[in-house]
């Protein structure tokens, strides 16, 4: 049993209090003295030439203190990427600029003109209305084969096509790849699309800017996953502020999902304009405006091609990509396609040769960046997918394939360059069999066709690569920062603790799970721990949260300055009790002398170190607070075997999910309960990719998905009660708690398990069914069945 | 401009708002009654539902003007006197039932009439009420659970896959 409140206990959230009484603090929560509005003002077409913009009418509206445009940006550095991808032929990516507003021409449907600031939202508002900007229309690139073709509209006229890399990746396995596939016994090949998703966390972006002229200080509120990273990039890249003159402080944030990791736009421009004006200058996000300028997700255009022998196993993969980055490179937009998606394509199974080929193509639409599982759900889908494919192009069950191919000795090199640790994949795909009550199935869908209904199961397993690192590896790889995590653990003098952290949570719950390891390691109550995140002033340079990296990665820096807090107080202790170090143990806030009932309390110790009467001056400093930075030795490599079992209307072609099973292996866990959430959470993204989500783009690059009318978010009636399990927990080898990550495994997992599942239903109802692309909307699943049953005549 | 005085969370209050103010908006800005949120300018995720003599309304789409005389209770009116969560948000606490907190309140107001109006819901019941409430973190599995917790009802799966 884990102890109350400890590692291992499904402690409630503290967070929750404040969030359940309307008492939480959000960004547009903050209103600062004197503050005024900033309106942007929008692109409406995807690519245009800026003949003139006239703001004098709009300057003059009641209440308007300045219209900015780019012009008022010459000087300042652009929106920098971080990170760079060097092509097959080792030439580096092609890196348009990115300015802060539009400079002669605009490029998608969202990108900004023009920035009006006023005393109120509605004067902003209004005076935008006055704005005289006239834009030449010119063709705009939005397919991106088209976009790679002679004579394609250009979106960067400065570069040399819309064409940002050319990616190999083994480049050195490519013509053995290639030998293998065509002496393969067996080549089962699909082509399939990964659609464009918004990422749509329930709160917009807000960014408000703020300057001190007496101290020359910025503040800038944001909602952002990772406040220091915005502090280096704005501050050093941007508008050339020194990091000790900017705070960035990013308070509670109402969701992520990867589209508050990046440095926007709007965030420089807040903070230099409240310089400019003298006057705090704040924008807040609406929905509308939210879709054209959060940075997309997903959007690939996938060939592979699996290679079986004549028993069935896997002897080589190759996969082909086209990668959508949008009209600009966004923070991490490079390595999605790339490093987090090549390197993931062993998955659970032990191909021994793997090529993956990415282009990455310039559009006039969006940017697109990480979104939920960034690389690791593209990577996922085409795999499960193809595995399916195969089974059912030779006739044996999907389960036996996946598990004659599993792989089963730890640690296991792949040909893709990572070393996965621990797992246990066939432990797994029992417990998910279990689980789902696989062997009832047929008895399930003996029913439904009684009803009329085709009833379906779909399995996916999938391989995840959490807390990217270390950073000089990833500096080889192109990165353009480090991948550590930081904490100080500050002891009070009475015996509290606060965790300053580097992680940020924005509905993970650090500020209980990180206090139970706290609390956990030194016996004290977790109402003793505090965690605090979010604000630069306040906590050591840290990177922050995205790619499920918050415990192993944050977690693990917690510990180690947890360790060297212990073991100075162990050495205090020692003095006090007049005792050898050595012989002092920890346990339940109480210092020992091994073997004797001799002890001293936490309490005594602390206070011993901030009033140091009887204290070892000469040997050592007062004071009990430390700092660790972790660089993690690997990745973790949390895994799990996904199923889902759905009912479809062969009369209609709508889906209904009936059933969602995920059982996870994340290494250990330290609250199960949040964990299990945050799997909920995951398994409906996915959910709503398959099944209804889409970023829809017309020829002429108009957004036609641009809020929650045409844009189909899952709701409560849309999914079902999920069964999950994380019980066969193979600990991480390379960190102290053991933890792999659970952030992005249910985005990662479920895709393909629906889509497995769907045209399951389909092949035992008899229609041939090879592939239907994303979101299994009614139209295409009844168009796929219209096309089977003409096939079949 | 229109003078306007309502109870709120059972306090009166006056504000001088333009016709075009929204409920939220003046919640939010003149009220400084932040637990409302706006997560759309559409009318469809329901994070700034508040109620209104009692009746769930959707705060971005009733101007302030409208609310005039009336009874509005906010996420701030809805703990227990002495400040203590009541039943639906310890229900919501107990069972995980929010994680990054936007919808929440949203969530909490319209659980609050669901159960008013139908005090043993079924999992369909509340699944079909919660159409006009959005969460992007929680799948809705735990937001289920919770309000069939504070209804009374047993929340294991067994119980909620029979129906
Ligand atoms: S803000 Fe009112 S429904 Fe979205
Ligand atoms: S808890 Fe984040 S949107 Fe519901």
């Amino acid at each position: 049993m884990p102890k109350d409140g400890g590692i291992g206990d499904s402690t409630r959230r503290r967070e929750d209090i404040r969030f359940l009484t309307g008492a939480g603090r959000y960004s547009d929560d903050i209103n600062v003295h004197g503050q005024t509005y900033a309106h942007f003002v929008r692109s409406d077409v995807a690519h245009g030439r800026i003949r003139s913009i006239d703001v004098a009418g709009a300057e003059a509206m009641p209440g308007v203190l300045k219209v900015f445009t780019s012009k008022d940006f010459e000087g300042a550095g652009g929106v920098p990427c971080g990170w760079l991808i060097t092509s097959r032929d080792g030439t580096p990516m092609q890196e348009p600029k990115h300015p802060i507003l539009a400079e002669g021409k605009v490029r998608h449907v969202g990108d900004p003109i023009a920035v009006v600031v006023a005393e109120t939202k509605a004067q902003a508002r209004d005076a935008a209305d006055a704005l005289e900007i006239d834009i030449e229309m010119l063709d705009a690139a939005c397919d991106m084969k088209a976009a790679l073709e002679d004579g394609a509209p250009r979106v960067h006229d400065d570069l040399s096509s819309n064409l940002c890399y050319d990616w190999g990746f083994v480049e050195d396995n490519r013509e053995a790849v290639d030998e293998a596939i065509k002496a393969a016994a067996h080549v089962t090949t699909l082509e399939l699309v990964n659609n464009r998703l918004v990422a749509n966390p329930m709160e917009p972006r807000v960014a408000i800017g703020e300057y001190n002229p007496a101290t020359d200080e910025h503040t800038l509120y944001t909602t952002s996953q990772n406040p220091h990273v915005i502090r280096l990039l704005m501050g050093a890249f941007v508008l050339n502020i020194p990091e000790h003159k900017l705070r960035v402080v990013a308070p509670d944030v109402g969701g992520g999902f990867g589209t508050k990791i990046f440095h926007y736009a709007e965030e420089a421009f807040v903070t230099f304009a409240a310089k400019a004006l003298r006057r705090p200058v704040k924008w807040t996000s609406s929905r509308s405006e939210a879709f054209m300028s959060d940075a997309h997700g997903r959007d690939h255009v996938t060939k592979i091609e699996l290679a079986l022998d004549a028993d069935n196993n896997f002897t080589a993969l190759r996969t082909t990509t086209l990668a959508n980055m949008g009209a600009y490179l966004s923070t991490f937009a490079p390595s999605v396609p790339t490093w987090l998606h090549g390197t993931l394509m062993a998955g659970n199974y032990k191909t021994p040769l793997i090529y993956v080929n990415v282009k990455a193509v310039f559009t006039n639409t969006v940017p697109v960046d990480a979104y939920r599982g960034a690389g690791r759900p593209e990577a996922t889908f085409q795999l499960e997918r193809v595995v399916d494919k195969a089974a059912r192009e030779l006739g044996v069950s999907p389960v036996e394939l996946r598990r004659q191919n599993f792989i089963t000795a730890f640690p296991y090199a792949t040909p893709v360059a990572v070393e996965y640790d621990t797992g246990n994949y066939h432990a797994t795909m029992d417990k998910l069999l279990e689980l789902s009550d696989y062997s009832g199935f047929e008895t399930r869908a003996t029913d439904s066709k009684s009803r009329g209904k085709l009833r379906g199961f779909g399995i996916a397993h999938y391989i995840e690569a959490c807390g990217i690192a270390p950073s000089n590896l990833v500096g080889q790889l192109g990165a353009r920062a480090g991948l550590y995590e930081s904490a100080t653990v500050r002891v009070n003098a009475t015996g509290s603790i606060s965790v300053m952290t580097g992680s940020h949570s924005h509905g993970q719950g650090h500020e209980t799970t990180f206090a139970q390891v706290i609390s956990e390691m030194i016996g004290i109550d977790a109402s003793q721990v505090d965690i605090v995140h979010g604000d630069t002033a306040r906590t050591p340079m840290g990177m922050g949260t995205y790619g499920s990296r918050s415990i192993a990665v944050g977690g693990s820096a917690m510990v180690r300055a947890a360790e060297k807090v212990i073991a100075k107080a162990k050495r205090i202790a020692a003095h006090l009790m007049e005792a050898s170090e050595g012989d002092i143990e920890l346990k339940d806030g109480q210092f020992t002398i091994a073997g004797t009932d001799k002890s001293v309390a936490w309490g005594d110790v602390t206070l011993a170190a901030y009033v140091p009467h009887n204290y070892p001056l000469e040997e050592i400093e007062p004071g009990l607070e430390e700092t660790a930075f972790y660089d993690p030795a690997n990745f973790t490599y949390p895994s799990g075997g996904y199923g889902c079992e759905v009912e479809v209307d062969p009369e209609t072609g709508h889906v209904k999910v009936l059933a969602f099973t995920a059982a996870d292996d994340f290494g250990n866990v330290i609250n199960p309960m949040i964990v299990d959430g945050q799997v909920h959470g995951g398994v409906a993204q996915g959910i709503g990719q398959a099944m209804m989500e889409n970023c829809a783009y017309d020829a002429e690059g108009q957004l036609i998905s641009a809020s929650y009318m045409d844009y189909a978010m899952p709701r409560a009636g849309d999914v079902p009660m999920f069964t999950v399990d994380a019980s066969c927990a193979t600990p991480c080898t390379h960190n102290p708690l053991g933890v792999k990550g659970c952030g992005e495994a249910g985005a990662i997992g479920s895709p393909p398990a629906v889509v497995n599942a769907v045209i399951d239903a389909l092949q035992r109802g008899g229609y041939d069914v090879g592939h239907i692309d994303m979101p299994l909307i009614p139209s295409r699943v009844w168009q796929a069945i219209q096309d089977a049953t003409a096939a079949k005549r | 401009m229109n003078d306007i005085k309502m109870k709120v969370n059972g306090r009166e209050v006056t504000g001088s708002v333009e016709g075009r103010t929204l409920l939220v908006e003046f919640l939010r800005n003149d009220l400084r009654l932040t637990g409302t949120h706006v997560g759309c300018d559409t009318s469809q995720c329901g994070a700034c539902l508040v109620h209104v003599d009692g009746e769930v309304v959707k705060a971005c789409s009733m101007f302030a003007a409208e609310a005039d005389g009336r009874e509005v209770t906010t996420i701030e009116g809805m703990a227990n006197a002495d400040g203590s969560l009541n039943t639906i948000q310890q229900a919501f606490q107990d069972h995980h039932g929010l994680q990054c907190g936007f919808c929440t309140p949203g969530m909490v107001m319209a659980a609050t009439t669901l159960l008013r109006d139908n005090p043993k819901p079924s999992e369909t019941d509340i699944r079909e009420y919660l159409d006009g409430n959005i969460c992007r973190c929680t799948g809705y599995h735990n937001i289920v659970k919770a309000i069939m917790a504070a209804s009374g009802q047993e929340v294991d799966r067994a119980a909620l896959a029979a129906e």
